[in-house]
């Protein structure tokens, strides 16, 4: 061939030339992705500290720990801030996690649609090393997402909760997860949201380069051990509720 | 032993193809599977029918010219070879054999099995070398380089460029091969001048043709070279740290 | 002899004076081109494998316009990256005694006393030079603790001056010249033709001033003008078909260009590798080398029963015939490879080889795996012990490989005078291409050494000479009818082998072929089977042109019209070989007549009468080709017979 140039298959343009080198590239997006990913999974971790006060009763006064600990949320940082400021904060933060992450894994979905193009394999692929949390992080992220949408308008807002009460943590989340169905979505989710985070918890330290041979066991026992936690402590207020042991 | 193999036949870059199936008679367990499809070629030319093209050369797992996928695996069942250094004795008398080309956006066909890799020489040609000109060299000696950084550079330079790495990745990243060749230099003193540009260079040369990594591990798995993902978590890092280099900036 | 006809006495234009400084002298006597006019230059480098790479590379460093051309898809292809072993160089690191005199004495002796003086010192001085530069490329030679380059000894030796990196040296020094070449690619100094086969050299008024390529992907018949053309497309072990060679090796540039004028110096020195995979069906494609570097810790033998039929482990130390140490007590299993080959051939032939079909010696391990370990063993070959068990299914660190020679390098090559030229002006011959440094016979690791000198430190410098003669001037059009006659020489050729419609496949022909070459061109040859060889390869070439079969069109990738065009001339360059070996009546290196041997079955060399070049002028299909000669002169080696005992 006469030709040492062939036209690349993807191409920068736009926003992506605008936007400059490193947020463009996917070893920066897979950057984004991974910082973005510590800071969901910090949230998560603190999510489910705080969701387990479920199982602590009452104080001598009869309140639902789980309700101060959320009118303790609201109040965060004392009188340094206005009421619920440090909150909003926080949740502006946690949107703006939440929205980088989904970005940056559309834009590489799309990029790896281009890269893989018309051309799949006719024949069945036998998969040496990718597991089915590898290969279902975008499946299972969208159910991630559908289910936050839910579990947002189910016990943030209430929308989807008939009997939701601002404030009484505890009330809406029995109402809400003593109804089967519901109870039911939000363990396949549990489950989803499981191999999600097993997969980028490993995957995490690879993208931010710190993966080395002496630590790689580590970093697959975190991710096991860590993504095990999660799955358990979330299961655990669901069936405890159907159950009736709260 | 008797085989069947279906295999990729495509006539040109343009052309749609499909597969063809083909019993292949007596071959030996001795053969290697080129060697299986060279008899299966010497009887197409007996038939009349035109053989199938595919790359290879060497024949010595050293050259990187050749690569199929076999029943769904780049360069076949084994691990850590490549595809003309697997031999018959590992398939059964009866088997059927499917055999692919790679497939990706950037490796269009050519021909059946042929396909073109060239955006790998683009990236070697982004940066994926040390400017040093012929004749400016001091002794070999006056650069000592630690044991353990040589041994690891040359676990990376092992790479032979075949292509299985973008051909298994679910992405059609090239993350592994552009690893190899830019740790390779990264990892040694003599490298280190060009560095973070290589860095630079290299990865948004790779990301003109190729997917991005999604650590599935899947490249590591077909290597015949077994070599190590850890390479493009150590890409990953000097493409970050690269970032913050003001060298070349500067120099600007 | 009708041969001897317009036969002439060539001149290597090498300089005079004291050998060490020949080289120096001569740089400063060349003309120089300044670095404003070399972008005035086109040159042309077919082939980029270790010679080809580094030429066009360096030769862009330095400002020329080059356009290089390789039939693969990358320059990391090359055959090159199969060398295993590693690569000499005079640098003295392990102070056990090297120097540059010492490796041009071996190289010397190691040729059989058949190589010209002055290119064999010239390369002794720059293969330290070789060493500094691919070090600061960053090929990743093996280190010791301290971070110091290792050595390792090597064949023909009793120095350990062999720089490796595993046992993928050349794969190593490949990538560094490959990179360099990419530097210059990108640099826009190299347009590189890849999947692009050259098939013709043009030549006007006696010079080179181009090529004809054919694009393999598109079948595009294409002329290329250049100021000079350098060939740098390797040997033809692969004439033999069965070969440590890569499938696509072939002599057809170099062939195409000896029948354009270039002679074709000393064909029959061919080597035969003695530690290679050996044959195990008649559907074998290629053979695999073992690295020399094996025999470093590897012990050679056979049973000293012909009819032991025991497993090898159970055969007891004192039954084994350690047959190497015993006959070579000072080189041991370390001889020259001609000499360690014919040693196996002998053992083979008393029906004493080992192995299913009693082809094979032992290499055996066992007594450096208890004195070093297993884990220094690993460390040193464990590629090679992988690659060994994949392919024989027997694991060697418990029971010893069986190795075989096999055809593997030719020494001969285009003949060349010290400046790289060939015979025609302006065409030059590079690496395995050319004949120069190696004689009859060539040491391991010196094949990457040769390559390397040649295009990073010879031809850069030499090249000049004869550009200087044309600053100013264009390269003659491709539109001139040189070019254009050369093209249709191409498409006639490809037609016409497409339309034989014959019975059978290229493959057959070059099986027929290398069935041939190996029995009566091989190892060991006679008047008698030479006669006979000639005789047959002519019958092969005739049935060849009237009984090929290849499918398909020329206008795309078609792989069998490709091993059409390389088979038809190795149909031909066969016969040069066996021409030249029935015509050197003596016996050195890889050249081994039976008539002519010592009573312990050693080489014997004809000083008087054999002391020179044969360089061979074309002169039609057929019709017996015309030989020059250039003498050799030894002033610094005394001539003696070779003795590694």
């Amino acid at each position: 061939m006469t030709a040492t140039k062939r036209s690349p298959v993807q191409t920068r343009s736009g926003w992506r030339e605008w936007l400059g080198g490193f947020f463009t590239s996917s070893v920066g997006l897979k950057w984004i992705m991974a910082i973005t990913g510590i800071g969901l999974l910090g949230y998560i971790a603190a999510h489910l500290f705080g969701n387990l006060k479920i199982f602590t009763g009452t104080d001598a006064a009869g309140n639902y720990y789980i309700d101060l600990y959320s009118e303790a949320l609201w109040h965060l940082g004392g009188h340094l801030f206005p009421e619920g400021f440090l909150l909003t904060v926080l949740r502006v933060g946690l949107a703006a996690a939440f929205i980088l992450h989904i970005w940056a894994a559309a834009v590489l979905t799309k990029r790896n649609r281009v890269a893989r193009g018309s051309t799949r394999y006719r024949a069945s692929r036998n998969w040496a090393a990718s597991n089915y949390a590898s290969r279902t992080m975008r499946f299972g992220g969208v159910i991630i997402l559908l289910f936050l949408l839910y579990h947002l308008a189910d016990l943030t807002f209430g929308w989807a909760n008939p009997e939701f009460h601002h404030g009484d943590v505890f009330d809406n989340m029995i109402a809400s997860l003593s109804r089967w169905p519901v109870a039911v979505l939000y363990m396949v989710a549990n489950v989803a949201l499981a191999f999600h985070i097993y997969h980028g918890t490993w995957s995490l330290f690879r993208s931010l380069g710190t993966a080395n041979p002496r630590y790689d066991p580590f970093s697959r026992g975190f991710a096991t051990v860590f993504a095990a936690a999660i799955l358990v402590g979330n299961l655990s207020i669901p069936i405890a509720i159907l159950a009736g042991w709260v | 032993m008797d085989l069947a193999l279906k295999i990729w036949r495509q006539a040109g870059p343009d052309t749609p193809g499909e597969f063809a199936t083909y019993i292949v008679r007596e071959v030996s367990e001795e053969a290697s599977f080129l060697e299986m499809l060279d008899q299966l070629n010497e009887d197409l030319n007996n038939q009349g029918e035109e053989p199938i093209a595919f790359d290879h050369d060497c024949r010595e797992g050293i050259c990187g010219m050749c690569g199929v996928m076999i029943n769904g695996d780049p360069h076949g069942p084994q691990s850590g070879t490549a595809t003309c250094q697997l031999h018959m004795r590992k398939f059964k008398n009866g088997d059927t054999i499917t055999v692919e080309p790679w497939r990706a956006s950037a490796f269009p066909v050519i021909k059946d099995l042929v396909v073109d890799r060239s955006p790998f020489d683009r990236i070697i040609e982004a940066g994926g070398f040390i400017s040093i000109n012929t004749g400016a060299a001091p002794d070999a000696n006056i650069i000592s380089v630690p044991k353990e950084a040589a041994d690891s550079a040359m676990n990376a330079a092992a790479c032979i460029g075949c292509g299985a790495c973008v051909a298994a990745c679910p992405n059609s990243a090239a993350n592994l091969f552009t690893a190899a060749k830019m740790q390779h230099l990264n990892l040694l003193p003599q490298g280190q001048p060009e560095r973070w540009t290589r860095a630079v260079a290299m990865v948004e040369t790779m990301e003109e043709y190729f997917g991005s990594c999604t650590n599935h591990g899947e490249c590591e798995a077909a290597c015949p070279k077994n070599i190590s993902i850890d390479f493009i978590a150590w890409m990953n890092r000097d493409y970050v740290k690269a970032q913050f280099k003001n060298v070349a900036k500067a120099s600007q | 002899m009708d041969n001897e006809q317009g036969t002439s006495v060539l001149t290597s234009g090498e300089p005079t004076g004291p050998i060490e400084n020949r080289w120096d002298n001569h740089r400063f006597a060349t003309k120089l081109v300044n670095p404003a006019n070399k972008r005035k230059y086109e040159i042309i480098v077919v082939g980029t494998g270790l010679a080809g790479a580094s030429a066009a590379a360096t030769l862009g460093e330095l400002g020329y316009n080059v356009k290089a051309f390789s039939y693969h898809d990358s320059a990391r292809r090359a055959h090159s990256i199969a060398a295993q072993g590693g690569i000499n160089a005079a640098k003295n690191y392990p102070n056990d005694g090297d120097s540059i005199h010492r490796l041009f004495y071996d190289t010397i002796k190691g040729g059989d006393y058949r190589s010209r003086e002055s290119n064999v010192y010239r390369l002794a001085q720059v293969s330290n030079e070789i060493i500094d530069q691919t070090t600061a490329q960053g090929v990743p030679f093996a280190r010791e603790y301290g971070g110091l380059l290792d050595n390792r000894s090597f064949g023909g030796a009793q120095v350990s001056r062999t720089f490796y990196a595993r046992g993928q040296t050349g794969q190593q020094l490949l990538l560094g010249a490959y990179q360099a070449l990419a530097r210059q690619i990108s640099a826009g100094t190299v347009e590189f033709h890849n999947r692009s086969e050259m098939l013709e050299v043009v030549v006007k008024d006696g010079r080179a001033v181009g090529i004809v390529v054919r694009d393999l992907t598109t079948g595009e018949i294409t002329s290329h003008s250049a100021h000079a053309v350098v060939l740098a497309t390797g040997g033809y072990s692969n004439v033999f078909f069965l070969s440590t060679n890569a499938m696509a090796c072939n002599a057809t540039a170099i062939w195409r260009a000896h029948r354009k004028g270039a002679y074709f110096a000393n064909p029959c020195y061919t080597q035969i590798h003695p530690t290679c995979i050996p044959v195990s069906d008649e559907f074998q494609s290629k053979l695999t080398l073992m690295s020399e570097s094996l025999r470093n810790d590897g012990r050679i033998w056979v049973p000293l029963d012909p009819d032991d039929s025991r497993p090898p482990n159970d055969i007891p130390e004192d039954e084994r015939d350690f047959y190497l140490e015993r006959q070579y007590p000072a080189f041991g299993n370390l001889v020259p490879r001609d000499v360690a080959s014919r040693a196996a051939m002998r053992m083979i032939d008393q029906n004493r080889g080992v192995g299913p079909l009693k082809n094979g010696v032992y290499l055996d391990f066992h007594s450096a795996i208890e004195r070093l370990g297993k884990h220094t063993i690993e460390e040193r070959y464990s590629n090679l012990f992988e690659m060994y068990e994949r392919i024989t299914d027997e694991n060697p660190y418990e029971v010893p490989m069986r190795i075989y020679p096999a055809p593997h390098y030719t020494m001969g090559g285009l003949w060349v005078d010290y400046n790289l030229m060939t015979s025609v002006p302006g065409l030059y011959a590079i690496g395995e291409a050319n004949f120069s440094d190696h004689g009859a016979n060539r040491l391991g690791a010196s094949a990457l050494m040769q390559g390397l000198a040649d295009g990073y430190f010879v031809l850069p410098y030499t090249i000049g000479q004869y550009l200087s003669d044309y600053l100013n001037t264009d390269p003659v059009p491709i539109e001139d009818e040189a070019f254009t006659d050369a093209e249709d020489v191409v498409r006639e050729r490809n037609e016409r082998f497409l339309s034989i419609g014959g019975t059978r496949s290229v493959d057959h022909f070059h099986r027929e072929l290398g069935k041939v070459m190996i029995e009566h061109c091989g190892l060991a040859r006679s008047r008698e089977g030479l006669e006979k060889a000639i005789t047959e390869i002519q019958t092969i070439r005739n049935e060849f042109w009237s009984d090929l079969k290849v499918l398909g069109t020329s206008d795309n990738l078609n792989q069998s019209l490709e091993r059409a065009g390389r088979v038809a001339d190795f149909l031909e360059l066969a016969e040069l070989m066996c021409r030249d070996a029935l015509d050197r009546e003596e016996s050195c290196g890889g050249h081994f007549r039976v008539e002519h041997q010592t009573e312990d079955g050693e080489a014997l060399r004809d000083d008087e009468n054999f002391a020179f070049v044969s360089a061979w002028e074309w002169t039609g299909v057929g019709s017996p080709p015309v030989r020059h000669t250039e003498p050799l002169k030894f002033e610094y080696v005394a001539l003696s017979q070779r003795s590694y005992k």
